[in-house]
């Protein structure tokens, strides 16, 4: 294949990773890396690289509208991004310590949990007691917007629990080139008991700084290929632009079924190649 | 002027929107004059080897070849504001605490900003 052919396919397959990413809210960067190493037989540390890259320019690109909602949390996202950059410097270190096929084996697992995570989508109904004393002391607080109704006090809870939840997140974003949204969501919604909508933007926020802490690394490694980048930024980014413009009119949860499945299949296909050896 | 969080996140909203327009479209043209510039077989990514040549892993040298006409140079260019963007955020945030005169969370935007010009610019 020439290279202008060859860029088209990862052009064209970027788009549509970043239209399933933004569609099931779990992100490009978990659908491009399995189709690159998968489809078109990347090295699994330059998909990485370019899926990093792709995962920083949909997070900042998507944060202008987020903003606008008023959901997100700036205070809490920057107190738990300490936990995400340092945990994603360590992931990104731990890339050249690991065999290529435990990181395919990993990449697998967190595919099938993204896959479960996107299909419950279950709220819960958040509670409005006062924050407890740490979560106090670090001004975790903050109001939901209600229409047409009185801005609603929330508070956010065990803090502990959520900083080491985002410091795994920061990991695995780290080690596998991806946003881990999944995991961000949950360190916020279940642990600290925030509500469903200050977790998924306030997270979306963070995936950006995250992802910057392991692209230093990632850039000095030569991860980061210019000619194979260039096409899943452009790709993906174009992508999940368009997948958030659907969004609004789509039916969302049969498309979050469809989807699911399709990622459990590139999922069980990673690792049963990281097994085989071929990855 | 009165900083309130509001403004401060609408302000760093759009500044990430700014970046990473301005990213894209230095990766597009210099993915234009890739598509333009190279012939023959297509590069091989299956095997990492060593991975990138040397002079697209630092953001100095980044910088220096960006502007010898060379396509891969130029996007690697768009790139490197690609990953500078989130850490600009990261100071635009720290200056807004300090203008609201939250010390605390001043202090928290200065580590994690710490984090991330270690991974920037140490040198591995």
């Amino acid at each position: 294949m020439s290279t202008p052919e060859f860029s088209l396919w990862i052009f064209l397959s970027s788009i549509l990773a970043g239209l399933l990413g933004s569609l099931t809210g779990l992100g490009g960067g978990v659908v491009i890396v399995p189709v690159l190493t998968v489809l078109f037989h990347v090295d699994i540390h330059y998909a990485i690289g370019a899926s990093l890259v792709s995962v920083i320019a949909t997070s900042s690109g998507a944060a202008a509208a987020y903003v606008r909602e008023g959901y997100s949390n700036i205070r809490i996202g920057m107190f738990l991004e300490i936990a995400t950059t340092i945990g994603a410097i360590f992931g990104a270190w731990l890339t050249t310590r690991v065999p290529t096929h435990a990181i395919g084996i990993v990449f697998g697992v967190v595919l099938l949990y993204s896959a479960w995570a996107a299909v419950r989508v279950q709220e819960h109904a958040h509670t409005t007691t006062p924050p407890d004393a740490l979560a106090a002391r670090l001004r975790m607080t903050g109001t939901l917007p209600v229409p047409g109704g009185d801005p609603q006090p929330y508070a956010a809870r065990r803090v502990p629990a959520g900083f080491s939840l985002m410091f795994l997140a920061g990991g695995l974003s780290g080690l596998l080139g991806i946003g881990s949204g999944a995991v961000k969501v949950l360190a916020m919604d279940q642990a600290m008991r925030l509500p469903f909508k200050v977790s998924t933007t306030t997270s979306n926020f963070m995936i950006g700084v995250t992802a910057a802490a392991s692209a230093g690394i990632y850039l000095s490694r030569g991860y980061i290929s210019p000619g194979l980048a260039m096409p899943v930024m452009l790709g993906v980014l174009g992508g999940s632009l368009a997948g958030s413009k659907i969004l609004v009119h789509a039916q969302v949860k049969t498309l979050r079924i469809v989807f699911a499945t399709v990622i459990v299949a590139l999922g069980l296909e990673m690792m049963i190649n990281s097994i085989r050896g071929v990855l | 002027m009165q900083v309130t969080d509001q403004k401060l996140e609408a302000a760093i909203g759009r500044m990430l929107q700014i970046g990473v327009m301005l990213a894209a479209a230095v990766v597009f043209l210099g993915g234009i004059l890739y598509l333009r510039q190279v012939t023959g077989p297509g590069p091989d990514y299956s095997h990492f080897g060593t991975g990138v040549a040397e002079r697209f892993r630092s953001p100095a040298e980044i910088v220096s070849y960006a502007f010898h006409g060379r396509a891969r140079d130029i996007i690697q260019l768009g790139l490197l504001i690609l990953i500078a963007t989130p850490i600009a955020r990261v100071v635009f945030a720290a200056v807004g605490f300090l203008l609201e005169k939250d010390y605390l969370y001043f202090c928290i935007s200065l580590i994690v900003l710490a984090v991330l010009l270690y991974s920037l610019l140490h040198v591995a």
